[in-house]
C-alpha cells in the first residue's frame, strides 16, 4: 500500500494514494482538498501550500531548501513540522504517514 | 437556466470565485462560464513549464476534472457571453444559449493584443495566453530555428528562456527602450537583459516591427521600422493583453480599459462585480492588476461578500517570473515609486531592488532572493521608511528593520 493520510482544516480525512515523483501538493490538490491553495502552481514562490508533517517520516524528506525556509517563515503557523508541500515528492517511504494542512495565513 | 451565482470566465478568479462560495456556504445554483473547452487551469505555466513539456496539461488544473460536479458547479465551458442585460439580469451567448442570474461575477480576463501591421495573420505568428495557443506553438516548435519574440515583457522573457532552453535561437524585440518597462524600474530591466544576452539571446529595444513576411502563407522573417528584416520560423507577439469588458461595457458598466469597480469589487451595475485582469480597482490604485494572486484574492472577498461578510479587498499584491535559473518575486506596487535602492550584488545573481515613494517602502523586486521577499512584506505593508544606507545593506536583516 502506498497510501497516506491528509487531515483537512476542517478536520476531515482523505486516504490519497501515492504517485511516485509527484509533489504532495499535487497530492492534495487530486484528492480534492480544495482549502489548499498552491496559488504558484509548485514553484516554490508562494507558501500557500503549507503543511505539516509527522514527526517518524521527517527522516525521509528531502532536506528544506534556504528558499522553502524563508518562504516557511512568512506563515504565522510555522512549527518544527513545516513544510510546504509542492517541495516535497511522494516517495515509498512516505506511504502511511499523516499531513496535516496547516492553517490560512 | 437560472443561476443565484453565474461567474463569466474560467481562470484563476472565476475557479476561486465558485470554490470560496462554496467553502463559505453558499447554497444556491453556481454556474462557471467560459470560453474554452478546458476545465480552469493555471496560466503561469503556459510560458513556462508547459511550454517546456515538463508538465503535462493535467498538471496544470485548479482542481481536478470531477472536482466542480462534486461542489455542484455547473462547468458551461466553450460559451462566450456576447450581451448582457442588466435590468433583466440575463446573460446571451454566442449561438443564442441565455442565462439568468441573482449575482454576476464577471471574472473574464483579457485577450492576447495582436498586432494589425502587415502580414499579421501568417502561419507561424503565436501569442501565449490559452492553451490552445501554446498547443499551437509547441506544434511549430520541431521545425523552427529561429525564433522572434516581440515584446519584453514578462510573458515575453519567459517564453524566450524557455525557448532558448529548447535550443531555439532566440531575438527578443522590445519598442521601449528597456525591457519590463512597463513594470519594473531600469536596475531589474537592465540585469536581465544581461541574463538573456548571457543565455545567447539577442536583445533588440527601441525596436519596431513594421510587419511580417512569408512565403506559401507561412512566416519567413520579422520586418523592423527601420528596414531590417530578421529570418524567422516562428513569431511570439507579447505585447499585453485587451481585457474582455465589452458586454458589460456594453451594458453600461462604468469603465474603459477595464470595468470600474470599488473596494468590495462592485461594478456600476447592481449585482455585478468584477474582478481578476479585467477590473480596474477606482478606489485604490485606479489600475487593472494582471497577476494570479489579485485574481484570486479578489475572488475571496466577492465570495465573502455574497455569502453575506461584505469584505473590502485590501490584499498585498505579490506575483513572481521564473526564467532560466531565476525566480523574481516581487510584492507591494511600485507604480509613482521616486526612488529605488539595489540591495545586495546583481553580479551574484542573488540581490532585491526595493522602491520608496516620499521615503516610504512601497514595492520589492526579489531575485533569487526569499529572504528579502518574505521579510520586505512587512515593511510594504507597513510602509516603512528606513534610510537608504540601511536598506542597501544586505548584511542587515529586513525584518530587523520592522522595530525602527
Amino acid at each position: 500500500m502506498s497510501n497516506f493520510t491528509v487531515i483537512s482544516r476542517n478536520g476531515q480525512v482523505v486516504s490519497v494514494e501515492g504517485r511516485a515523483g509527484i509533489s504532495l501538493m499535487e497530492h492534495i490538490r487530486d484528492a480534492g482538498v480544495d482549502e489548499l491553495l498552491a496559488l504558484c502552481g509548485g514553484c516554490c514562490s508562494c507558501a500557500t501550500c503549507h503543511i505539516y508533517v509527522d514527526d517518524d517520516v521527517q527522516p525521509h524528506l528531502p532536506s528544506l531548501s534556504v528558499d522553502e525556509d524563508d518562504l516557511l517563515d512568512s506563515s504565522d503557523h510555522r512549527r518544527p513540522q513545516s513544510r510546504l508541500s509542492c517541495q516535497i515528492p511522494f516517495t515509498p517511504e512516505l506511504a502511511g504517514m499523516i499531513i496535516t494542512l496547516a492553517p490560512e495565513d | 437556466m437560472h443561476y443565484d451565482c453565474l461567474i463569466v470566465g474560467s481562470g484563476h478568479g472565476g475557479a476561486q470565485a465558485a470554490t470560496s462560495l462554496r467553502q463559505h456556504g453558499f447554497e444556491g445554483r453556481i454556474g462557471l462560464l467560459g470560453e474554452e473547452q478546458d476545465p480552469p487551469y493555471e496560466r503561469p505555466p503556459l510560458s513556462k513549464d508547459y511550454l517546456l513539456g515538463s508538465k503535462t496539461f493535467e498538471r496544470i488544473l485548479i482542481r481536478p476534472p470531477e472536482f466542480w460536479a462534486s461542489r455542484n458547479i455547473d462547468l458551461l465551458l466553450g460559451k462566450k457571453v456576447i450581451e448582457i442585460a442588466a435590468e433583466e439580469k440575463q446573460v446571451v451567448c454566442a449561438g443564442g444559449a441565455t442565462f439568468s442570474y441573482g449575482h454576476l461575477i464577471w471574472a473574464a480576463g483579457g485577450r492576447a493584443r495582436r498586432l494589425s501591421s502587415p502580414g499579421h495573420d501568417l502561419s507561424g505568428i503565436h501569442t501565449i495566453r490559452n492553451r490552445a495557443d501554446v498547443d499551437g506553438l509547441v506544434g511549430d516548435l520541431a521545425d523552427a530555428r529561429r525564433v522572434v519574440v516581440i515584446g519584453g515583457g514578462y510573458v515575453g522573457l519567459e517564453a524566450a528562456a524557455a525557448l532558448t532552453n529548447l535550443g531555439k535561437s532566440v531575438v527578443v524585440l522590445e519598442a521601449l527602450d528597456r525591457v519590463l518597462a512597463r513594470v519594473a524600474a531600469e536596475p531589474l530591466s537592465r540585469f536581465y537583459e544581461q541574463e538573456h544576452r548571457d543565455h545567447g539571446v539577442e536583445i533588440r529595444l527601441k525596436a519596431g516591427v513594421a510587419g511580417f513576411i512569408g512565403s506559401e502563407g507561412r512566416l519567413t522573417g520579422v520586418v523592423l521600422q527601420d528596414g531590417e528584416t530578421l529570418p524567422a520560423d516562428i513569431a511570439i507577439v507579447g505585447i499585453g493583453i485587451v481585457p474582455c469588458v465589452d458586454p458589460l461595457i456594453g451594458a453600461g458598466a462604468a469603465g474603459c480599459n477595464g470595468i470600474d469597480v470599488d473596494e468590495y469589487c462592485r461594478t456600476s451595475l447592481p449585482d455585478i462585480f468584477a474582478i481578476g485582469d479585467c477590473a480596474r480597482v477606482t478606489s485604490a490604485h485606479g489600475l487593472r492588476i494582471e497577476s494570479v494572486q489579485n485574481a484570486h484574492d479578489q475572488a475571496m472577498a466577492v465570495a465573502r461578500t455574497l455569502c453575506g461578510e461584505l469584505t473590502p479587498y485590501r490584499a498585498t499584491p505579490w506575483f513572481w517570473s521564473n526564467q532560466y535559473d531565476l525566480r523574481l518575486q516581487t510584492v507591494g506596487l511600485s507604480v509613482g515609486f521616486d526612488e529605488t535602492i539595489v540591495r545586495g550584488d546583481p553580479a551574484a545573481r542573488s540581490f532585491s531592488l526595493i522602491y520608496l515613494k516620499a521615503g516610504a517602502v512601497i514595492a520589492l523586486d526579489c531575485i533569487n532572493s526569499a529572504r528579502d521577499y518574505v521579510e520586505g512584506r512587512m515593511l510594504v505593508e507597513r510602509g516603512a521608511r528606513v534610510s537608504a544606507e540601511v536598506l542597501a545593506n544586505s548584511g542587515i536583516r529586513l525584518k530587523s528593520l520592522l522595530a525602527a
